[in-house]
């Protein structure tokens, strides 16, 4: 019995070295193979923001499905890591295009340059709402720009009158404005890492700051100061940052009525039976109010394109072809079927026009 | 008399204290035990309501929606020198109107063309390329329904609350209601979820390329990290000399096993693509990551297992004349073999679940081609959960689910498989 084991123990050392050696031989093939993998890419590489992913993903499936060309590769990497990666330099291994929830900064623009990526072209592709949403159990907020600044800022104007600003005291949305319910402020929404969060921070802040005329006039006498108060967001649990998955702020949302969540607009498209858009300055966050620039709080959002990666990699063109589709991109479009704003006829003739001629971008 | 009276009374009051004692001590004992048994209870009470609420949401992704249409593959739609980009929605619609003869009007028309889903004419482009001798004929075959059709179906979408707030139209109710009673449309098997790669439509979304992402991932890591971290445990456990060196090795493993896993994908992007320059994405570099954070796992527990194998077995072996060598291959690893598969097992498993490093190098991404070898661009069964659960579709929440529970069941018989080989071949002394 015992030596029965003992053979079987050793017959199975012997198998697993050979086993071993095998191993060894394939990971030293692998190596090897290095050189060949830098040959060639035969699919279009996107990186870039998580808001634009939803509907570059579906583009790049139907076009995938529906061409000779392999399915475009999307990561989601926000869009301030995008454009790091594809500003890398140019070569197969950097990305072909970067999705951006705002539009590129002069310093990446910089950076893109020195890099050796000298020509990309801009593709705007349509418009995104941000929305400051509740539970339909709630009743439906109807806030101005001012509410959400005097809600939400770490520091505001002076209550009394006088031109300082001290720490944010409202703690109930009645104390920001009488015509607000008497309940507790308390809002969910993204990271400062967001795109959203940006474009809020720019749309509805500042926008918010703006309306008292001395901190207006602030921005021409003190650029810095002007931002620091009028985007920066209270950090004494008003303001709850809620990570990058907006599925769980709308689940939070229907477990708490009282609370407001931001994100956007498709979030509110795909879940209209569970929560309501709260209305900004008048305006409720529909798809036409959206569409025609009533509501205020909207972003477009961006694609760059690498011109030099344009007949290279196999199915640019095509690509950007369906992208600029009228079946993707039109008013009765999928990507409007996901939430996407489309941009008025005239200007998306005008882009699609960039597009075809790969216009280099000039900042 | 009296000594002897006083160490009574001493005896008796130190029994009578050791009672009284004893009494305290065994409610002491019963406490503790009660609270340690609590906790259990609650440790499995809060299991038992994960895997609750995870089957609960999870089970319906493993049923879709289908309706019924017969598809006439018009020759006249078809044009057999450009299959590819033939119009096959079209013929999608065809059959659509003659299912609901009724709908007349365009907006209505356009109402009922959403009740099927943008994969059913994908699924006639397929078949047509495979088999041309279809065209001109007419097929009656089940083609899924779009996910607004499937989530009603599954009563996801409720019935009872206002047209305005509601996902569908009446009008569109009234038409399910009406295929449902004809046997026209059905609740089947999903298949598509085990064969299809990721889909933005939550209809068409599968598992199947973030199961053979891993799976790609997981050979990797495994031909790398065990070979590696065996040769390693059994060169410091049996041959290396004991000194400062050494020392400082064996601290050094200890320390890496308890890097955050994020490190290790910053190190890959560094090394691999930067350096390397590997492809991005790739299972080959996922591997690798995942190797160089499982291999102090597995050598932690190959050295536990070459400890456990007693000092006579190689003692009695160089006794008989063998070499240091053959003492080592012939007689302690064999011992010492299903203590470093278990280890094995238990490190792969914590890779298979790991999506932080796979965050550097590009795993996190959208790919719906299934990839066929280690350096086609994959994802993970962790990242496309993780990407799932984000994405706005309702009909994605009860995917993601499922997706937990296959990667779940996954685990576990991994898990299964370490306890299996660990009974059959663990030798006590």
């Amino acid at each position: 019995m015992q030596g029965e084991k003992w053979e079987n123990f050793t017959e199975e050392k012997g198998m697993q070295g050979e086993k071993m050696k095998k191993a060894l031989l394939m990971a030293a093939c692998m190596l090897l193979a290095s050189d060949v993998w830098a040959s060639g890419r035969d699919y279009v590489s996107l990186v870039g923001s998580s808001t634009v992913y939803p509907f570059a993903t579906t583009v790049a499936e139907r076009f995938g499905k529906t061409s000779s060309f392999k399915t475009p590769k999307i990561e989601s990497t926000g869009s301030g890591g995008g454009m790091k990666l594809f500003c890398a330099g140019t070569g197969i291994d950097t990305p072909d295009i970067t999705n951006c929830s705002r539009r590129i900064k002069k310093s990446e623009y910089e950076s893109c340059m020195s890099n050796g990526v000298k020509k990309m072209t801009e593709i705007k592709i349509g418009y995104d709402g941000i929305v400051i949403a509740s539970s339909k159990k709630a009743t439906r907020f109807s806030l101005t720009k001012k509410d959400i600044y005097l809600a939400l800022a770490r520091s505001v104007p002076d209550p009394k009158g006088s031109k300082t600003f001290v720490d944010n005291p409202y703690t109930t949305w009645k104390e920001v404005n009488p015509a607000l319910p008497d309940i507790k402020i308390e809002v969910m929404g993204p990271p400062p890492t967001s795109g959203t969060r940006d474009a809020f921070d720019e749309l509805a802040m500042q926008g918010g700051c703006k309306t008292f005329p001395w901190v207006k006039a602030l921005k021409k006498t003190d650029k810095e100061q002007f931002k620091a108060v009028c985007q920066a967001l209270r950090e004494d649990g008003a303001y709850i940052e809620a990570g990058e998955n907006d599925n769980l702020i709308i689940q939070k949302l229907g477990a708490n009525p009282d609370s407001l969540g931001i994100f956007g607009f498709s979030y509110l498209d795909q879940n209209f039976d569970k929560i309501q858009g709260s209305i900004v300055d008048g305006v409720a966050p529909d798809f036409d109010n959206i569409a025609d620039g009533s509501y205020s709080i909207s972003r477009p959002l961006y694609m760059y394109v690498k011109n030099a990666h344009v007949g290279v990699v196999p199915g640019m063109e095509e690509f950007l072809a369906e992208f600029t589709s009228d079946r993707a991109w039109g008013d009765e479009g999928y990507l409007a079927e996901k939430g996407l704003i489309p941009m008025p006829a005239e200007e998306r003739a005008q882009v699609g026009k960039t597009v075809k001629e790969l216009a280099p971008l000039q900042l | 008399m009296g000594k002897e009276g006083c160490k009574k009374i001493s005896q008796a009051s130190a029994m009578e204290q050791v009672e009284r004692n004893l009494a305290r001590r065994r409610r002491r004992e019963q406490r503790f035990r009660r609270l340690s048994f609590s906790a259990v209870v609650l440790s499995l009470g809060f299991l038992v309501l994960l895997f609750a609420s995870i089957i609960l949401n999870g089970w319906s992704a493993f049923l879709r929606t289908d309706i019924l249409l017969d598809v006439h593959f018009d020759s006249e739609v078809l044009d057999v020198n450009s299959l590819v980009n033939a119009n096959y929605g079209k013929l999608v619609k065809q059959a659509m109107r003659e299912r609901l003869p009724e709908v007349t009007s365009r907006q209505d028309k356009r109402e009922m063309y959403r009740l099927v889903s943008s994969g059913a004419s994908y699924k006639l482009q397929e078949m047509v390329v495979a088999d041309p001798t279809l065209i001109g004929t007419t097929v009656s075959m089940w083609l899924p329904a779009d996910d607004l059709t499937d989530m009603l179906l599954k009563g996801k979408i409720e019935r009872e609350t206002p047209e305005e707030e509601r996902a569908m139209s009446d009008k569109q109710i009234q038409w399910i209601n009406r295929l449902v009673a004809q046997g026209c449309m059905e609740l089947h098997f999903n298949t598509t979820f085990f064969q299809a790669g990721d889909s933005r439509e939550p209809e068409l979304a599968g598992i199947r390329g973030a199961v053979m992402g891993s799976l790609f991932t997981l050979l990797v890591t495994l031909l790398l990290s065990f070979p590696v971290a065996v040769a390693t445990a059994i060169y410091l456990e049996e041959f290396a000399p004991k000194n400062k060196w050494t020392d400082l090795v064996e601290v050094n493993i200890n320390n890496l096993a308890a890097v955050p896993s994020i490190v290790f994908g910053l190190l890959g992007l560094a090394v691999f693509l930067n350096f390397f320059g590997m492809p991005r994405s790739s299972p080959l570099v996922g591997g690798l990551v995942l190797s160089l954070m499982t291999l102090p796992t597995i050598i932690i527990a190959s050295r536990a297992s070459l400890q456990a194998v007693p000092p006579s077995i190689r003692e009695a072996a160089l006794g008989v004349g063998a070499s240091k060598m053959q003492t080592v291959f012939h007689h302690v690893i064999p011992l010492a073999m299903p203590g470093m598969m278990t280890g094995t097992i238990i490190g792969l498993s914590r890779a298979l679940g790991e999506t932080a490093p796979l965050l550097m190098i590009g795993m996190v991404a959208f790919i719906v081609d299934v990839p066929g070898s280690i350096t086609d661009p994959a994802t993970g069964l962790p990242v496309q959960i993780f990407l799932w659960a984000d994405s706005p579709e309702r009909a994605f929440v009860e995917r993601t689910s499922a997706a937990i529970l296959v990667l779940l069941t996954i685990l576990t018989s991994m898990n299964g498989l370490a306890v299996y080989l660990r009974m059959k071949f663990e030798r006590r002394w």
